[in-house]
């Protein structure tokens, strides 16, 4: 446990010295697809349910945080909270319709469900379609700080990161969080000792739907873009690659991954192998799949308690 | 009118595509005792389990639960309601501990299970009572220990002290003795046998010997439809109980390896103690 807390301490060092090292908004974009990826993992990991959706959340996070900015004057704490909120309801519907299902069918009801919203807003006025929503101003945080400062947003990030990794880890921890294990250990056995399953299983989904749309509100925020990117199917996909070579149920494993991920792909696609980034990923995928099932974090840990556990 | 009956079915029935697995059933198990359902492989014993907790639904018929009918509930309802299973294969949560197995069915009526922004350490207030279960089934020692680790006998005791964590009015067990070593039966069997005073059970069980020593009435089932019912010594004698159990090769064996697994027993008896 003291080994945890020092490496959460090391860890929280590093992030707030990092933007005096390399640039602020690649350091905030990471910062925004870990969050995601933690909150995808909520699932994937946790309840042991694998949606192929959770772009729909963070698309609507962001849209809606943009078109707050654009629109209603508000500050940008309420913008995103009200993305948040938004995506929270969203999960909310399509945690009531999907549930249910089991397996590959929870992951094909979410992807059908996610392609629904994906044409919603291709098609929505408010968009800006396929051009997306553009020049988000990121205004004054409480109507004081100003956000067009890079330090400033980074920071706020930060903070927003912090908060959505301490809900989960507290998620994981709590009450909650010990039945959603029983469920994903034994699901007849925990419907058998009278806890309504899906029920559990839709709180999970609506708080993950959550965050990955304060993530989507946030990044929205930080590129001043809210565009069809965040909402198509690649995007779900790739936060379950990030999840998977950092470690499915890890707590830190999706931000490891996540910080692999678009940190090569920022690489790639500057550089001459631009045009092999989405190759790459499929390789590193079905690496992962083939020969590290428990990811990055997840085969340290064991590498771990081999040697000093 | 039957204000003894925890547990009542009226022509219970379940098709399969146009296969009866149960057919047109009427059970009734008595408030306090230990009522054994028996009958070969696939007569459909599981089956009016899985129906009487809704893990299926019937195709006709009724249930009843202390006179109310709770046909059409929905299983966890039922639980909360105070019809509690186990299931044939033992049903753990194997990588919880020991502990926290018990714990899990005595958080629900805690309420605060679905407290996500709450620490896990709320839970703690429950410690001493599950503590006292696992004792009460004689694991109090594995109380931190990782589930999975346990022995086959010691997790199907453990299933029983998470159920009783519930304070059933009747707990349903499938098969709580298949596949242990005569020691472990024996050992199951008498602990059964203390957690039925005071409530009602209903129980599958292969091993006749346990049955025997603790079927306080029997039923039994074939092919789906119910043979002849009574106490050990009636139903045993009925040939047709005999035949049904010999229909097939598989089953003669079987009994005759639970007739020497059940004198084996009777010979070892001293060293039970030390196993569990
Ligand atoms: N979900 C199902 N779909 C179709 N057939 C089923 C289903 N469940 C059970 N059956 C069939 O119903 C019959 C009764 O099965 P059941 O499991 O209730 O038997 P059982 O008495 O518990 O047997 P055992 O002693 O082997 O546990 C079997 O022929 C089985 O194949
Ligand atoms: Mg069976």
């Amino acid at each position: 446990m003291m080994k945890i807390n020092k490496l959460y301490v090391a860890l929280l060092l590093l992030a707030i010295v990092a933007p005096f090292f390399l640039y602020p908004v690649f350091l905030a974009k990471l910062l925004c697809f870990a969050l995601f990826a933690c909150a995808f993992n909520l699932m994937l990991g946790y309840v042991g349910l694998l949606s192929f959706g959770h772009a729909a959340f963070l698309g609507t996070g962001g849209y809606v945080t943009g078109w707050l900015m654009m629109n209603s004057g508000l500050t940008p704490e309420l913008a995103i909270l009200l993305g948040t909120v938004a995506a929270g309801a969203l999960g909310a519907i399509y945690g009531k319709l999907s549930v249910k299902r089991e397996g590959i069918y929870f992951a094909m009801v979410t992807l059908a469900l996610s392609q629904l919203v994906f044409f919603v807003y291709l098609q929505a006025p408010f968009t800006g379609g396929e051009d997306g929503m553009q020049g988000v101003s990121r205004g004054h945080l409480f109507g004081v700080i100003d956000l067009a400062d890079n330090i400033n947003m980074y920071y706020f990030v930060l903070a927003i990161f912090l908060f959505g990794f301490w809900l989960i880890h507290r998620t994981i921890h709590s009450p909650f969080g010990q039945v959603l294990k029983a469920i994903r250990e034994n699901e007849p056995r925990a419907t058998s000792l009278g806890y309504n399953v899906n029920d559990y299983k839709w709180v999970a989904f609506t708080l993950s739907a959550a965050l990955a749309g304060l993530a989507g509100s946030t990044k929205t925020l930080v590129f001043q873009l809210a565009s069809l990117t965040d909402v198509h199917w690649h995007m779900s996909g790739e936060v379950v690659l990030m999840t998977l070579v950092g470690g499915v149920g890890t707590i830190l494993g999706p931000v490891v991954g996540a910080g692999v991920i678009v940190t090569m792909q920022n690489y790639l696609s500057g550089g001459e192998l631009g045009n092999y980034v989405h190759i790459i990923m499929g390789f590193i995928f079905v690496l992962c799949v083939l020969a590290f099932r428990s990811g990055i974090v997840g085969e340290f840990q064991k590498m771990w308690k081999r040697n000093f556990g | 009118m039957s204000a003894d009956y925890v547990l009542e079915t009226r022509n219970l029935i379940k098709e399969f595509k146009g296969f009866t697995a149960v057919d047109d059933v009427n059970l009734q198990v008595t408030r306090g005792h230990i009522h054994a359902l028996i009958g070969p492989n696939g007569a459909g014993k599981t089956t009016v389990f899985n129906l009487l907790t809704k893990f299926l639904t019937p195709t006709s018929g009724q249930i009843l639960f202390n006179d109310r009918d709770i046909t059409a509930m929905k299983p966890a309802a039922i639980a909360r309601a105070g019809v509690v299973r186990s299931f044939q294969i033992s049903a753990v949560f194997p990588h919880l501990s020991v502990l926290e197995n018990v714990r899990i069915a005595l958080q629900r009526k805690e309420g605060n299970s679905f407290h996500f922004w709450r620490s896990q350490s709320v839970l703690n207030s429950l410690n001493d009572r599950a503590f006292e279960l696992l004792e009460s089934v004689g694991l109090g020692a594995f109380a931190d220990a990782q589930t999975v680790d346990l022995s086959y006998g010691r997790k199907r005791a453990l299933e029983i002290a998470t159920t009783l964590a519930l304070e059933p009015d009747l707990m349903l067990l499938d098969e709580p003795t298949q596949g242990m070593g005569h020691e472990d039966v024996g050992l199951v069997a008498d602990l059964i046998k203390k957690v039925s005073a005071g409530r009602t059970i209903l129980m599958v069980e292969h091993n006749l010997h346990v049955v025997s020593k603790l079927a306080d009435r029997i039923t039994v089932l074939q092919r789906g439809a119910i043979l002849t019912e009574g106490d050990y010594a009636t139903v045993s004698a009925d040939p047709r109980v005999r035949e049904a159990y010999m229909g097939t090769a598989a089953s003669e064996e079987q009994d005759r390896a639970n007739a020497a697994a059940a004198e084996a027993k009777d010979e070892t008896v001293s060293k039970e103690g030390a196993e569990v």
